[in-house]
């Protein structure tokens, strides 16, 4: 969304993404979540996430972008660098280097079985969550005011301010709602792979670039086609292949698709004219 | 232009030489430390990161044994000083941290790794200095094949796989066992590759192996793929913070196979992160704090008094590599890095808090291991097993 907006490359979402596991961390336990898992506290505890990372997007993108708005692309992709830097290693400070145990908001168990494979309650719980958000992104987009103006400003920002449309305040808004699912996505792996730690945006964040140009960067359909392709191939890496490849594959893809297809796959070339 | 471009190099030669000089020059090491008041031990350990209370542990290990030599006079009347270096678990780190210790601070002899891949990326500093350095848990034996100034009091990881390897054949009369090995890690490697051979040669059968690297936090395509060739048990050799996960998963995909592992496990976290899915599993350790020796009885007691926390096994190796290395000290001819080096070689039964120490040929400590079971937030011991 930000890059299809602002041609920028947020280097930081995938510390938004910490820092959303981090929230749902400290409010887990703040709110005495242990003692009563169950769908309540989950949403709760997703809700207090999501508020508190569209805060800090919206602050990232006040204090950090919009006064390089008008400055070249490589100032602003390099201050993003410079943002994700600084949340990582204030992580560190915060938070202390050490790895910390999510702590147990929702109560697992096997829904269902179908020969050795087994569906637990965590993987529909994510499954829908995340079809639910995208569903709610989706209408977002499509169907309210809002989205209009989103897509109008991708298409081109000074049109769209000419039209009327208060530009600051829709990138505002686009920082505010893909900050809030990256907070999201930080609570959803938070509960199923409880070891959370300052630094576990890295390599999530490079990927989820690389899903991003898979699918065409700039177009949302593409991103989740995009990181669909790479979770499933990813593991059948891990499952037939050696582990140590896992991450191989990731960065192996984006050499053969930048090569062959650097639009994406959904993605449309579009050529500049001067 | 071409005046701002001289200028510039200038400034930066000026930099660079005077960095270089604070390195090399200064007073002799030997003239510093025949005058020193106080005799300068260099500690580095990963304080923080995955293997945290490894680090952790074992610095406190050393500096209770650090305050029990001192406040009894110190060695020869000088007391020992601690300087310590967080690696944060990191190979780069750790040799940084040696370079460090030895040129800038002027050690007399380092404690440290726990980890072997650490360990190994400082000893060949070490050597290359000539300063001793005692490692108290690494069990790669490649950590002191590396020169004649390295030294370890723990045992190394060939005589680790073959008492996991006996253990569980034995002991727990397994067919069939599935081996996960963490591939970033030279512990994880060479002890699965030791179990693998003993157990073979046991007459049992290696049922499938997968790899992971520490830092994963999702394994459950390494377990289906195990899961699927049906092994008796699975030997997981890696660190406490992997194999926490690891447990929990196997369980949630219905694995009920007893899992086994190595000395990497021994830490509190252990049972934190992994909860129900480690209890009813076993490893191999140095100590066990089920011991009746009065010596590991007293040590508990005054680490429990310290810290206010009962001692793992890094914390009473850690004790014991420090008073090992005070011990070498007093019966080293002069305080210099040789003599030390020297009497460390000839380190005879040591009576230490985690048995009898003799430094051997190969300058590693001849010991029995035991095997503990994981039972909730402590371990039971359940059998040694002697070299």
């Amino acid at each position: 969304m930000v890059y299809g907006i602002l041609q920028l490359i947020n280097f930081a979402h995938s510390d938004v993404y910490m820092i959303g596991a981090f929230l749902g961390y400290y409010s887990a336990r703040w709110l005495n979540v242990s003692d009563s898992p169950g769908y309540g506290s989950f949403f709760a505890v997703l809700i207090i996430a999501m508020v508190g990372c569209s805060l800090l997007g919206f602050t990232i993108e006040r204090l950090a972008y919009r006064p390089l708005r008008n400055a070249p692309k490589l100032n602003a992709l390099i201050t993003a660098i410079g943002v994700s830097l600084f949340l990582e290693y204030s992580g560190q400070i915060v938070f202390g280097a050490n790895p910390r145990l999510f702590p147990n908001i929702l109560a697992d168990s096997i829904i269902f079985t179908f020969g050795e494979v087994r569906i637990t309650r965590f993987d529909a719980t994510i499954l829908f969550t995340s079809l639910g958000l995208m569903a709610i992104l989706r209408y977002i987009i499509q169907n309210t005011k809002l989205g209009k103006a989103m897509r109008a400003t991708s298409y081109n920002g000074q049109w769209a301010s000419l039209m009327g449309i208060p530009v600051d305040r829709i990138i505002s808004m686009t920082f505010v709602i893909g900050s809030s699912l990256a907070a999201a996505g930080g609570i959803l792996v938070g509960i199923k792979y409880p070891k959370i730690e300052p630094l576990m945006g890295v390599m999530i964040g490079l990927k989820a670039f690389v899903a991003a140009v898979l699918g065409g960067i700039g177009n949302i359909p593409g991103a989740v086609l995009g990181a669909l392709i790479m979770g499933v191939a990813e593991e059948f890496v891990v499952g037939y292949g050696a582990s140590t490849y896992r991450d191989a594959l990731a960065f192996g893809i984006l050499i053969v698709i930048l090569l062959f297809r650097p639009a994406g796959l959904l993605g449309k070339f579009t050529v500049e004219k001067v | 232009m071409t005046k701002q471009l001289l200028v510039s190099c200038f400034i930066v030669v000026t930099l660079v030489t005077g960095c270089t000089k604070k390195e090399t020059g200064g007073a002799t090491p030997a003239a510093e430390w025949a005058s020193a008041p106080t005799i300068l031990v260099g500690e580095y350990g990963s304080m923080t990161g995955g293997e945290a209370t490894f680090g952790q542990s074992t610095h406190q290990g050393i500096e209770l044994a650090f305050k029990e030599i001192n406040a009894a006079g110190g060695v020869n009347g000088k007391k020992i000083e601690l300087k310590s270096f967080d690696d944060e678990g990191k190979p780069e780190n750790a040799a940084t941290a040696v370079t460090k210790l030895i040129t800038q601070d002027h050690v007399i002899a380092l404690l440290g790794e726990v980890a072997s891949s650490r360990s190994l990326a400082a000893a060949p500093i070490a050597q290359q200095n000539k300063i001793p350095m005692v490692s108290p848990s690494s069990t790669n034996p490649k950590v002191t094949e590396v020169g004649d100034y390295i030294f370890r009091v723990c045992f190394i990881d060939p005589f680790q796989g073959t008492v996991m390897a006996k253990f569980a054949h034995d002991n727990l009369k397994l067919k069939r066992v599935a081996i996960l090995r963490d591939v970033k890690s030279d512990y994880s490697v060479g002890l699965a590759n030791f179990f693998k051979e003993t157990f073979t040669k046991l007459g049992g059968e290696i049922a499938g192996e997968e790899t992971y690297v520490s830092g994963d936090i999702d394994f459950k395509a390494q377990l289906t793929s195990i899961k699927s060739a049906k092994p008796d048990g699975i030997f997981i050799p890696g660190y406490y913070t992997e194999v926490g996960l690891i447990a929990r998963q196997a369980r949630g995909l219905g694995i009920k196979a007893p899992l086994m592992g190595g000395d990497g496990w021994d830490s509190e976290q252990l049972f934190q992160i992994g909860k129900d899915a480690v209890v009813g599993s076993y490893f191999s350790n140095h100590y066990t704090t089920d011991s009746d020796d009065p010596h590991a009885r007293n040590f508990i007691a005054a680490f429990k008094k310290e810290y206010n926390r009962v001692p793992d096994g890094l914390g009473a190796m850690g004790y014991d590599a420090a008073k090992v290395l005070a011990d070498a000290m007093g019966r080293a001819k002069a305080i210099t890095p040789a003599d030390i080096r020297d009497a460390l070689a000839s380190t005879k039964d040591y009576v230490g808090v985690t048995g009898k120490i003799t430094i051997n040929d190969q300058r590693n400590a001849t010991k029995s291991a035991v095997v503990v079971k994981v039972a909730g937030d402590h371990n039971t011991f359940v059998t040694t097993i002697n070299p």
